[in-house]
C-alpha cells in the first residue's frame, strides 16, 4: 500500500525545478547522481505497486551525509524499483561497487567446497566468525514500501519455511511482539536480538512502520545459524561460531540457505534473483551477494600501524568496531570483513576474508615480536 | 480519465469551492482503483482490509480506542482528493502505542479532506480528545475580538510572561505530512510574503532555516524562538519532518513579540508572546496580527482552512477549532505544594506544565498554566477564562502565603450552552 510521497499524481501539478530536493550541502551517491534533469525525467515514473522517485530518494534527503562517510541515499520498495530507476540507481551501483557496470553479468557462488582452507584461522586472534546476507521473497514489496499484509505474509512464509528444517538447523521462531521477557533476555546475551532501528538513515525510509508486526528472529537449537525476518530486508541469513573456523561457517551458511530457498520453491516462491543484480535487495549496498563474510579479531599492533588503512584497502576488506557498522573499536579487537559485495561471488568473498585475516595475524605476530611487515604487504587485489 | 479528475480537482480555486460546499460533497471520496497503478486492484483483492489491520493491542491511543475492524475496512481504500489514505493518517498511532503521561490522538490529517472523507474515524476521536465535542452535531463558534477581554493585566509579583499561540493552515495546499517540497515551498512563499506586509509594531523579518548564520542562529535560541528538527516520534512518524530544513523558517517582528513559525508542525504556527502579565495586550497583538495576515492572505487570493463544525483546521486533530494556547509561566510556590491543586485546575479548566512545554516537568515553583480545551469555545472564551482561573489561582497563592485557607472553585462548564 502506499506510504509517504506516493500520491505522486498531484506533484505533477508543480514543475520538476519546484520539486526538485535541495541538495547542495548533501554527501550521498543519490545526491551526486540526481540532477534536476534527472529528476524531470523520473518522476512521473511508478513502479506497478505504486514506489515513486521520491520514495527512493527520500532517505538520502532526509540524510545529507556524513563527510568521511559516503552513504548511497536510496533503498527499493520493490524488485522492479531497480528496473524503472535504473537511470538514477545504474549510476549509484556503479560509484557504490567499485565501478560495476550495467552489462556486467554478477555470479552466484554457493557451494562451500570451493572455498580454500578457512578452517584454520588462529583462535588466539580470531575470536569469531560469520557471515551474513539477505534474501528478498519475489513477489512482495520490500520493507520500505510493504503493507502490514504483505509484512506479515512474508513472515508467515518465512516461518512455514524455517519451520521444516532438520538436524543441526532445527530451531524455532520469536516473534517480536511476543516474545517473554526471558525470551528476550536470552536473545540479547547471545547478541541474536535485533530492536527497532534508530539510525535516520533507515527510520526516513519507512522500514520501522508498524514496528514491531511480523518481526522476528529464528535461530536453530545450536545458536548458530540465525535469521531476521522484516527488519532492513525479508531476510537477513547469518551464520555464526566462536572461534577462527570460515569454512565451518560458511558451510553450515551456504547449506542453510540452499535448504531454505528449496522449501521457499517448494511453495511457489522464489528469491528476488537476476543475473545482473544478483539477489535484490532493500539497499543497493547490498546487491549482488549481500554477503558479509567478517571474524571479530585481535588486532592491537597492525591496527596502530600507519600502513594498515593501505593493507586493508588493498586485501579490499573494511574494519568496523565489534559493535558493527556504526561503532568503534574496542580494546583492539576489530570485525574485518569483505568490502565488497556485487561483482564478486561469494566464494569469492569469503576467500578474500580468509585469506586476508590470516595475512593480518601473521603481520601481528610479526609487529608482537617487533618484527617488520614490510615483505608481508600485499598486492592490490 | 483519473488524472484528469486529479488536475481539476487539484486547483486551489476547486479546493476552496468543494470546501465552501461542505461536508457533503466529499463523503463519498475516491477509490484508490482512480489512481493510474497498474497494480492497484489486484493487490486490494490479495490483501483484503482484514489482512493490513493494524495490531492494536498494547496502544493506547484516540485513534486505537476508536479503530474497529468494520471502520477499517470501510475507509482503507478511500482517498482524499490529494490521494491521501487512512493508512497515512494512523501511520503514528500505529508506530506509537502511547504516551506514559499523554493519552496522545494517534493520527494526523494529511489535507482538509482527511477530516471528512475518514469522518468515521476523525469524529469519535474528535470527540474522545476534546472531552464529547460532536463535529456532526456541534457548530464552533470564531471570535477574535480582543476588546471584550477584562481583567487581563496579571499581578507581575506572580506572572513572569504569558503567550498566546496558535496555528493557521492555507487552504488548497496539503498540511505537512502528505505535502510535497513544492507545495511547502508554496506555504513558505505564501506565509512570507504576506507578513512582509505587515506594518508598524508588527513589521518584521523572516528567517529561512537552512539558510539562517551562525549569530541569527545563536540569538533565535537565546530569545527561545528557534525551532529544530522535531525528534518526537510522534511527529517524525507523521512524515512531517521530510525534507528538513526545506521551506522551513522563522518570522518574528522587531520587537520580538509576534513570531511565526512555518512548516513545523502545521502550515504555520502563530505566537504573541510578552514578559510580564499583559496578556490583554499579547492576546489584542495576537488578534490583530492574524486579522492582518489573513487580509494579506486574501489578497493574493488564498484564505485558512476552516469550516463551522471544527472551526480552524489543523494538522493535529487536538488543535482543532481555536487551536489556541494562552498561559502563563507563573510562580506559585505555596498553590504547588497543596494536594487541592490538580482539581482547581481541572475545574477551572487548565493544565500545568513544565516552562519547557508540553513534554517537560516543572522547575522549581514556576509553572506553565494554559487552557486545556481548544475547540467549543472561542478565542476570547478561552483567554478570558484563562484570565480568571489564573487570577484565583494568584489569589490562592496570596491566601496562603498569610496562612489563610482556599476553596476549590466549582466546575466551569466546558462548552458554549
Amino acid at each position: 500500500m502506499p506510504f509517504g510521497n506516493t500520491h505522486n499524481q498531484l506533484k505533477m501539478n508543480y514543475s520538476a525545478a519546484q520539486e526538485y530536493p535541495d541538495l547542495s550541502k548533501h554527501n550521498n551517491h543519490m545526491a551526486k547522481v540526481l540532477t534536476e534533469e534527472l529528476y524531470a525525467q523520473l518522476r512521473e515514473k511508478a513502479t506497478p505497486s505504486g514506489f515513486t522517485l521520491d520514495d527512493v530518494i527520500q532517505t538520502g534527503i532526509d540524510n545529507p551525509g556524513h563527510p568521511f562517510i559516503m552513504t548511497v541515499g536510496c533503498v527499493a520498495g520493490d524488485e522492479e524499483t531497480y528496473e524503472v530507476f535504473k537511470e538514477l540507481l545504474d549510476p549509484v551501483i556503479e560509484d557504490r561497487h567499485g565501478g560495476y557496470k550495467p552489462s556486467d553479468k554478477h555470479k552466484t557462488d554457493l557451494n562451500p567446497d570451493h572455498l580454500k582452507g578457512g578452517d584454520d584461522l588462529d583462535p588466539d586472534y580470531v575470536l569469531s566468525s560469520r557471515v551474513r546476507t539477505g534474501r528478498s521473497i519475489r513477489g512482495f514489496c520490500l520493507p520500505p514500501h510493504c503493507s502490514r499484509g504483505e509484512r506479515r505474509a512474508v513472515e508467515d512464509l518465512a516461518v512455514e519455511g524455517l519451520g521444516s528444517l532438520d538436524g543441526d538447523l532445527k530451531g524455532k521462531y520469536y516473534a517480536l511482539k511476543n516474545m517473554t521477557d526471558e525470551e528476550q533476555q536470552q536473545l540479547i546475551d547471545d547478541h541474536f536480538l535485533f530492536d527497532k532501528p534508530v539510525s535516520p538513515l533507515l527510520l526516513a525510509s519507512g522500514m520501522a512502520r508498524d514496528w514491531p508486526d511480523a518481526r522476528g528472529i529464528w535461530h536453530n537449537d545450536n545458536k548458530t545459524f540465525l535469521v531476521w525476518v522484516n527488519e532492513e530486508d525479508h531476510l537477513r541469513v547469518i551464520s555464526m561460531q566462536k572461534g577462527g573456523n570460515m569454512k565451518e561457517v560458511f558451510n553450515r551458511f551456504c547449506t542453510g540457505l540452499t535448504k531454505i530457498e528449496s522449501l521457499f520453491k517448494d511453495k511457489g516462491h522464489e528469491f528476488m534473483w537476476n543475473e545482473h543484480l544478483g539477489y535484490v535487495l532493500t539497499c543497493p549496498s547490498n546487491l549482488g551477494t549481500g554477503l558479509r563474510a567478517g571474524v571479530h579479531v585481535k588486532l592491537p599492533c597492525v591496527s596502530k600501524h600507519e600502513k594498515f588503512g593501505e593493507i586493508l584497502k588493498r586485501l579490499r576488506l573494511q574494519k568496523r568496531g565489534t559493535g558493527g557498522v556504526d561503532t568503534a573499536a574496542v580494546g583492539g579487537v576489530f570485525d574485518i570483513s569483505n568490502a565488497d559485495r556485487l561483482g564478486f561471488s561469494e566464494v569469492d568473498l569469503v576467500q578474500m576474508v580468509v585469506d586476508g585475516v590470516k595475512l593480518l595475524v601473521e603481520m601481528e605476530k610479526r609487529l608482537e615480536k617487533g618484527q617488520s611487515i614490510d615483505d608481508l604487504m600485499p598486492a592490490q587485489k | 480519465m483519473a488524472s484528469t479528475f486529479s488536475r481539476v480537482l487539484t486547483g486551489r480555486r476547486t479546493a476552496m469551492l468543494l470546501a465552501s460546499l461542505g461536508t457533503g460533497a466529499l463523503a463519498t471520496g475516491y477509490l484508490m482503483s482512480d489512481i493510474n497503478y497498474a497494480g492497484a486492484i489486484e493487490r486490494r483483492k490479495l490483501y483484503p482490509p482484514s489482512a493490513d489491520f493494524p495490531d492494536l493491542r498494547k496502544h493506547n491511543n484516540c485513534m486505537a480506542t476508536n479503530l474497529t475492524p468494520a471502520i477499517y475496512s470501510r475507509l482503507r481504500d478511500k482517498v482524499t482528493p490529494n490521494n491521501w489514505t487512512l493508512d497515512q493518517c494512523i501511520q503514528t498511532g500505529v508506530d506509537n502505542p502511547g504516551h506514559p503521561f499523554i493519552k496522545t490522538v494517534g493520527m494526523v490529517a494529511g489535507d482538509e479532506e482527511s477530516y471528512e472523507i475518514f469522518a468515521d474515524i476523525f469524529d469519535p476521536v474528535i470527540k474522545e480528545r476534546h472531552n464529547g465535542y460532536d463535529p456532526r452535531s456541534m457548530k464552533h463558534h470564531t471570535d477574535l475580538d480582543s476588546s471584550k477581554i477584562t481583567h487581563g493585566q496579571f499581578d507581575e509579583r506572580y506572572v513572569l510572561s504569558s503567550r498566546v499561540r496558535t496555528g493557521r493552515s492555507i487552504r488548497g495546499l496539503s498540511l505537512p505530512p502528505a505535502c510535497s517540497r513544492a507545495e511547502r515551498r508554496e506555504v513558505e512563499h505564501v506565509a512570507v510574503q504576506a507578513l512582509a506586509g505587515l506594518k508598524g509594531d508588527l513589521a518584521g523579518r523572516y528567517y529561512r532555516l537552512g539558510e539562517m548564520t551562525d549569530l541569527e542562529q545563536q540569538r533565535l535560541i537565546d530569545d527561545h524562538f528557534l525551532f529544530d528538527k522535531p525528534v518526537s516520534p510522534l511527529l517524525t512518524c507523521a512524515g512531517m519532518a521530510r525534507d528538513w530544513p526545506d521551506a522551513r523558517g522563522i518570522w518574528h517582528n522587531f520587537d520580538k513579540t509576534f513570531l511565526i513559525w512555518i512548516n513545523e508542525e502545521d502550515h504555520t504556527r502563530v505566537i504573541s508572546m510578552e514578559k510580564g502579565g499583559n496578556m490583554k495586550r499579547v492576546f489584542e497583538r495576537f488578534c490583530r496580527g492574524l486579522k492582518e495576515v489573513e487580509k494579506l492572505i486574501h489578497e493574493r487570493g488564498w484564505e485558512f482552512m476552516w469550516n463551522e463544525h471544527l472551526g480552524y483546521i489543523l494538522t493535529c486533530p487536538s488543535n482543532l477549532g481555536t487551536g489556541l494556547r494562552a498561559g502563563v509561566h507563573v510562580k506559585i510556590p505555596n498553590l504547588s505544594k497543596d494536594p487541592r491543586l490538580s482539581k482547581i485546575l481541572d475545574n477551572l479548566r487548565l493544565q500545568k506544565r513544565g516552562t519547557g512545554g508540553v513534554d517537560t516537568a516543572a522547575v522549581g515553583d514556576t509553572f506553565d498554566i494554559s487552557n486545556l480545551d481548544r475547540i467549543g469555545r472561542s478565542e476570547v472564551e478561552l483567554v478570558q477564562l484563562v484570565i480568571d482561573g489564573v487570577n484565583y489561582l494568584i489569589e490562592c497563592e496570596k491566601r496562603l502565603e498569610k496562612g489563610q485557607d482556599i476553596k476549590v472553585p466549582p466546575p466551569i462548564s466546558q462548552f458554549r450552552k
